[in-house]
């Protein structure tokens, strides 16, 4: 809660918030999907909203469409509530939702062309239209697929497709639910390349994902998302602070160690890691180098995002693990 | 939107396949007919059967009633209870309601859709089947025409022994005719009379669902009077008895498509449709529920015979067109209702 306010005060500072939500729940009979979460996405953030299966975030994001109806709480999306207005947000919004959907007898193209002239009726003009679907072909890198049915594709090549269609009116925001399921690595560097290319022309990225280094690599908000509720949400550089300690790389450790003293906290191979707080000399790498060690490297130990989410979350909810650490089937 | 759906329903596959289908048991039937020459007797088998040997140009209303108790029916629930449902089941429902469709919107684009695959459907089978009636039994000439099934009811009048033979289709038949052609009415869409072509059942044996089928099929071809029967008269009753056909099967599609907006389970949508069209049919033929037997979906199906006689009987068939309207009119509403508070999940 705390530091969800805090970047709420850090994003609110210097800009709009393209995604607010107060006291969201949803509830599935007993059961709440997502429990009170205020969210807030600045204008221009690439926003990664991270959780285990099963934590909620599908739900999350089909409420942000106006899909699935809130049981309490309030959304806004560029401004407007949601679900009341957002027959007028919705324009403005390229989506990604749980997995890419597609006609299957159907091409590619045919499929985007389809989804285009459903949306809303601003260009009806058929040339445009089409270089319209050719622009995003090409951007996801589609633009040489033939006339094969969507049955036919891959994976990889669906997910393209779904992002194609996502891009297709230049949103102002994209709302993407897991987008780079099923691609190879090569296809995920493409996609985050992309995301990033849009966020810096001012597309506001919201990404939903339960893989940690997508989120690390693309982010720079991070909501951490566990059981329905949010636990975490802050700026990436922030959840990624100095833990206080240093990180001492030398072919002598022996020395080193004998140097520091008590200030070693751990040790592995040449590394070690040294914690100033607990005792020995206050500024350890001017001793070391004082006393003639050599140091191969010096750096700040930062903490990872895995430390931090694993610190504050459970197992996901598709763990079928008993507590005493017995599988249950 | 609506244009989409028409596309979408152009470019998949089924529709064709279904329309197809409607039109190949018609073209199998005549097959069959002209090569055997053997009619059903006037009244058994599917309405008219009989009488298109003497004349192709009536095999379009043939063609109708032997498609209409259940091919016809189970197309369209197929189409109407997909409507809504696959595109659940497929995912893509999410994807246009977030382009934004709106709910409503796509919703009276679906319906649209499916009005015109009816309509289409009819079409086909009317169309088909008057090319496969000509070529097979000859346009016959109007007056033949109607000279044809005066003669044919004459024949076989005494032998059917029932013998409704009015020459005055509305006074004729009278109290009693009256009423079991009402029951006839569903109990022959309830699936029989296609499967009785050419059976040979006599009466005592006959269920009551055939029984009724071929009385009020005998009742309307024998209550046709011996007035010429100008091709601009035929055409108009045959337009008349398909866009009747079409409303009936209206009521099939506003239950199958508000059964689709239930569940993703197109399978589970088209089954429930045609579930319904089953208990009406049994509950139609059944004395014991003749309190609620005028509201049942089916009831008038068979109404379309009427335009036939002469002059045309309008009674069941304004009935039919109002149930039909009510039917419509209720479900789309309950439709609409569920599908634009429901949750997307899928």
């Amino acid at each position: 809660m705390s530091a969800g306010d805090a970047a709420q005060r850090s994003s609110t500072r210097q800009h709009r918030l393209v995604i607010e939500t107060r006291r969201l729940t949803k509830r599935y009979g007993t059961r709440a999907a997502v429990d009170d979460v205020d969210l807030h996405v600045a204008e221009g953030a690439r926003y990664g909203f991270l959780g285990p299966n099963g934590s909620g975030k599908t739900t999350m994001v089909r409420m942000l469409l106006g899909l699935v109806y809130a049981t309490r709480g309030e959304i806004e999306v560029l401004g407007r509530p949601v679900p009341a207005r957002v027959a007028e947000v919705l324009p403005e919004i390229g989506a990604m939702v749980e997995g890419p959907a597609a006609y299957p007898h159907l091409s590619g193209r045919t499929n985007l062309g389809l989804l285009d002239a459903s949306g809303p009726r601003r260009d009806r003009d058929g040339r445009r239209r089409r270089d319209r679907v050719e622009e995003v072909l090409d951007r996801v890198g589609l633009g040489a697929v033939d006339r094969r049915p969507v049955r036919t594709y891959s994976l990889g090549m669906r997910q393209r497709l779904g992002l194609a269609g996502a891009l297709l009116d230049r949103p102002r925001l994209l709302i993407l639910d897991e987008p780079t399921n099923g691609l190879d690595p090569h296809g995920i560097r493409e996609v985050r390349d992309l995301l990033i290319e849009l966020n810096a022309a001012g597309t506001t990225v919201f990404l939903s994902s339960h893989l940690l280094a997508e989120i690390e690599a693309l982010c720079t908000d991070v909501g951490v998302v566990d059981r329905g509720r949010l636990v975490l949400e802050d700026a990436l550089d922030a959840v990624r602070g100095p833990t206080g300690r240093l990180l001492v790389r030398t072919p002598d450790p022996e020395a080193a160690v004998r140097v520091l003293g008590r200030a070693v906290a751990e040790r592995d191979g040449e590394t070690l890691v040294v914690d100033a707080t607990t005792g020995g000399p206050p500024a350890p790498a001017r001793h070391l180098v004082e006393r003639g060690v050599p140091l191969d490297g010096l750096a700040e130990q930062r903490r990872s995002l895995e430390d931090v989410v694993v610190a504050l979350t459970g197992p996901g909810s598709d763990s079928a693990r008993t507590p005493a650490g017995g599988l249950r089937r | 939107m609506i244009g989409v759906e028409l596309v979408k329903l152009a470019r998949r596959p089924r529709t064709w396949a279904a329309i197809g289908l409607l039109c190949l048991l018609p073209a199998v039937v005549a097959v069959f007919l002209a090569t055997t020459r053997i009619s059903p007797p006037p009244g058994q088998g599917a309405a008219f059967l009989s009488a298109v040997l003497q004349s192709g140009s009536l095999y379009p209303a043939a063609a109708l009633a032997l498609v209409l108790p259940i091919f016809l029916p189970i197309a369209v629930a197929v189409v109407a209870g997909d409507a809504v449902a696959g595109e659940s089941a497929q995912g893509t429902l999410r994807y246009l309601l977030v382009r934004p469709v709106r709910r409503t919107a796509l919703l009276v684009a679906k319906l649209v859709a499916v009005v015109v695959f009816v309509v289409g459907a009819v079409l086909a089978v009317a169309g088909t089947s008057y090319v496969v009636g000509v070529a097979l039994f000859g346009a016959g000439d109007p007056v033949a025409v109607v000279r044809a099934l005066p003669e044919v009811t004459g024949d076989d009048g005494g032998v059917a022994g029932t013998s409704p033979g009015g020459q005055q289709p509305a006074s004729g038949p009278g109290g009693s005719q009256v009423g079991s052609s009402d029951a006839a009415s569903s109990g022959a869409a309830g699936a029989q009379s296609g499967g009785q072509v050419g059976a040979d059942t006599g009466d005592s044996t006959a269920a009551a669902d055939p029984e009724a089928a071929r009385e009020r099929a005998q009742s309307s071809v024998s209550s046709l009077s011996g007035e010429a029967l100008s091709p601009t008269d035929l055409a108009a009753r045959l337009l008349g008895a398909m866009g009747y056909v079409v409303v009936s099967m209206l009521g099939v599609a506003a239950i199958a498509l508000f059964l689709s907006t239930l569940t993703a389970s197109s399978l589970g949508a088209t089954l429930g449709a045609l579930a319904a069209l089953i208990t009406s049919q049994v509950l139609v033929s059944l004395d014991a529920a003749a309190s609620v037997t005028p509201y049942l979906p089916t009831r008038y199906w068979l109404a379309w015979i009427d335009f036939f006689r002469d002059p045309i009987f309008l009674r069941d068939i304004t009935a039919g067109l109002w149930l039909q309207a009510g039917y419509v009119v209720v479900l789309m509403l309950a439709a609409w209702a569920n599908f634009t508070t429901k949750d997307v999940t899928s």
